[in-house]
């Protein structure tokens, strides 16, 4: 097919325009109308930077990107731990191998918004009286304050998404060859050595890929972060997402929260082109 | 091998131990969704003494269940329908083509991949606003925007397998291009048809946020309307935990029918 082939251009179009009227036009208007006093209508004046310098000196949206790198970087930790852990247990010979990837893996399929008012119920009732069924006081006022909301996000987070580390790991554990296992068993190598030797660094980039994706999907974060926490108390477990939307659907300032939302994209991109950068640098490395 | 076996015993307890804990929420869910909110009240850990069937119904009753299920379906199989279909078209032209402006094109659909939703949702909502398309369809056409790329991007690296020889014979037997998409190269893709599907499927039918700003009550969505119940019943939680079960049904249902699909298109879709 040639550039000039009709069939080419015919081909693409569909997917031109739902690109370019659902994502780029919106983008580069959201972009420009950052700049304004745009009230999601039309624009009367043009501010500059007035609406960026603005959103440096909001503490509220300072301490919701704050609250947002802090959950991802424990994130990053807690998920790449089980989902290594999870994808050891279900890549051994054992009967229930199975069965447990599929529990395991079955909390990705349910939405956000669902699974948050689960955990919702677990971290205030269930908490609550295992807390008075054996007195110990750390389970007890879950949700109450920032530290069990932030901690309450981590474990549904991790819940949720280890399984799917899971099968990444899984993924890249099961293409190491058996018989570089076999010749070290016979080599006399116990498994803590075959871990460390073997397994580990023939796994490693399935962190690199792990990582960034919890990142990139920990900053996205907004159905989990409405239905467990809704940012409460106060605004102490309110993320960048959640931040955006309630700025610009509750509060009104459509121009203004555009200009956080130009902010948002940006911490994003550096995230992924960071990754970019990454695989062309193994790929190149190797 | 006598001490690798006890080893293996090991791991199987744990393994099983952990998937115990990992099902415990949805298990504590079903369990008090039967019970009375006096019940729930004085303890949550217990069995209940008679199962509540009303929950249930009731919980049925207020998500519309039948009506909301046949929102999520309509807009999750159209939105993914339409986007497999135009997606592996574009996948097929863009890799067929091998111009400098044909990898412009396809760079510039990988590269919208980076742009996350909340920084085109104000603009959108308000352009799709004046245009009169804040309905069903409007938001079908916006799950096209939003999946094509990723969608674009899995068929164009399935493309790298099928032969070019394929598009000549079949032209040289007289079909015209999309005669040979439809009919040679479409089914050839049919595997990673199954991984784009599942990939979407997961993602559309789970979406909050987009169908919250889109879609009327009248049209909820099963996350939507559940967004609603829940708001209804806060504090009731033997209503709440039942919609919540019958929210999950449809889901839990796909997930035994098609495991091993789901599971590898996922695993697919992440590595890549």
């Amino acid at each position: 097919m040639h550039n000039r082939s009709i069939a080419f251009w015919l081909f693409l179009t569909p997917v031109m325009l739902g690109l370019g009227l659902v994502v780029v036009v919106p983008f580069i208007y959201g972009f420009i109308f950052s700049f304004t006093d745009w009230d999601g209508l039309k624009a009367t004046t043009f501010m500059g930077l007035e609406n960026y310098v603005r959103l440096f000196k909001e503490e509220e949206f300072l301490s919701s990107i704050w609250f947002t790198t802090k959950f991802a970087f424990v994130s990053i930790v807690s998920l790449n731990v089980i989902g290594l852990g999870l994808a050891l247990i279900v890549t051994r010979n054992i009967k229930a191998n199975n069965v447990l990837r599929t529990v395991f893996f079955m909390p990705n399929l349910i939405g956000g918004l669902i699974l948050g008012f689960i955990w919702q119920f677990i971290f205030v009732s269930v908490f609550n009286d295992i807390g008075e069924l054996t007195g110990i006081a750390a389970f007890q006022g879950w949700l109450s304050n920032s530290e069990t909301g932030f901690w309450g996000l981590v474990i549904l987070t991790s819940w949720q998404m280890g399984g799917y580390i899971m099968i990444i790991y899984i993924a890249y554990l099961e293409s190491i060859p058996k018989d570089l296992i076999e010749a070290s068993k016979i080599d006399g190598a116990n498994s803590f050595q075959r871990f460390k030797h073997i397994t580990f660094p023939l796994v490693a980039p399935a962190f690199t890929v792990s990582m960034f994706l919890t990142l990139s999907t920990a900053f996205k974060i907004y159905d989990q972060n409405l239905s467990l926490t809704n940012g409460g108390p106060g605004n102490d477990t309110q993320m960048v997402a959640m931040e955006i939307v309630r700025t610009a659907f509750a509060e009104n300032e459509m121009a203004y929260a555009q200009a956080k939302a130009v902010i948002f994209f940006m911490i994003v991109a550096v995230i992924a082109l960071t990754q970019v950068y990454y695989n062309k640098k193994r790929e190149v490395d190797l | 091998m006598k001490k690798e076996s006890r080893g293996l015993y090991f791991i199987e307890g744990l393994g099983i131990l952990l998937g115990l804990l990992w099902i415990a929420p949805f298990y504590l869910m079903i369990v008090n969704a039967f019970k009375t909110k006096r019940e729930i009240f004085s303890g949550v850990l217990g069995l209940p003494e008679s199962l509540q069937w009303s929950n249930f119904i009731q919980a049925f009753q207020d998500l519309e269940f039948f009506k909301s299920l046949f929102n999520s379906v309509m807009i999750t199989v159209l939105s993914v329908v339409i986007i497999l279909f135009f997606s592996a078209m574009a996948g097929y032209a863009l890799a067929r083509n091998k111009s400098k402006l044909s990898g412009v094109l396809f760079l510039i659909f990988v590269a919208a991949m980076l742009i996350p939703f909340q920084s085109v949702m104000i603009p959108l909502i308000s352009l799709f606003g004046q245009a009169e398309m804040l309905h069903a369809g409007g938001l079908i056409f916006m799950y096209l925007g939003f999946g094509c790329s990723l969608s674009i991007f899995l068929y164009h690296g399935a493309m790298t397998g099928i032969s070019k020889s394929l598009d000549e014979a079949a032209i040289m037997d007289g079909a015209n291009r999309f005669q040979v998409f439809w009919h040679v190269i479409f089914p050839l893709l049919k595997p990673i048809s199954v991984t784009v599907g599942i990939l979407n499927v997961i993602w559309i039918w789970n979406d909050y946020l987009l169908p919250s700003l889109v879609l009327s009550e009248e049209n909820a969505t099963i996350p939507l309307k559940m967004f609603y119940f829940f708001g209804q019943y806060t504090k009731q939680w033997h209503l709440a935990l039942a919609g919540l079960t019958i929210a999950i049904i449809p889901v839990i249902i796909g997930y035994f029918f098609a495991q091993k699909q789901i599971i590898k298109g996922v695993s697919e879709g992440a590595v890549k």
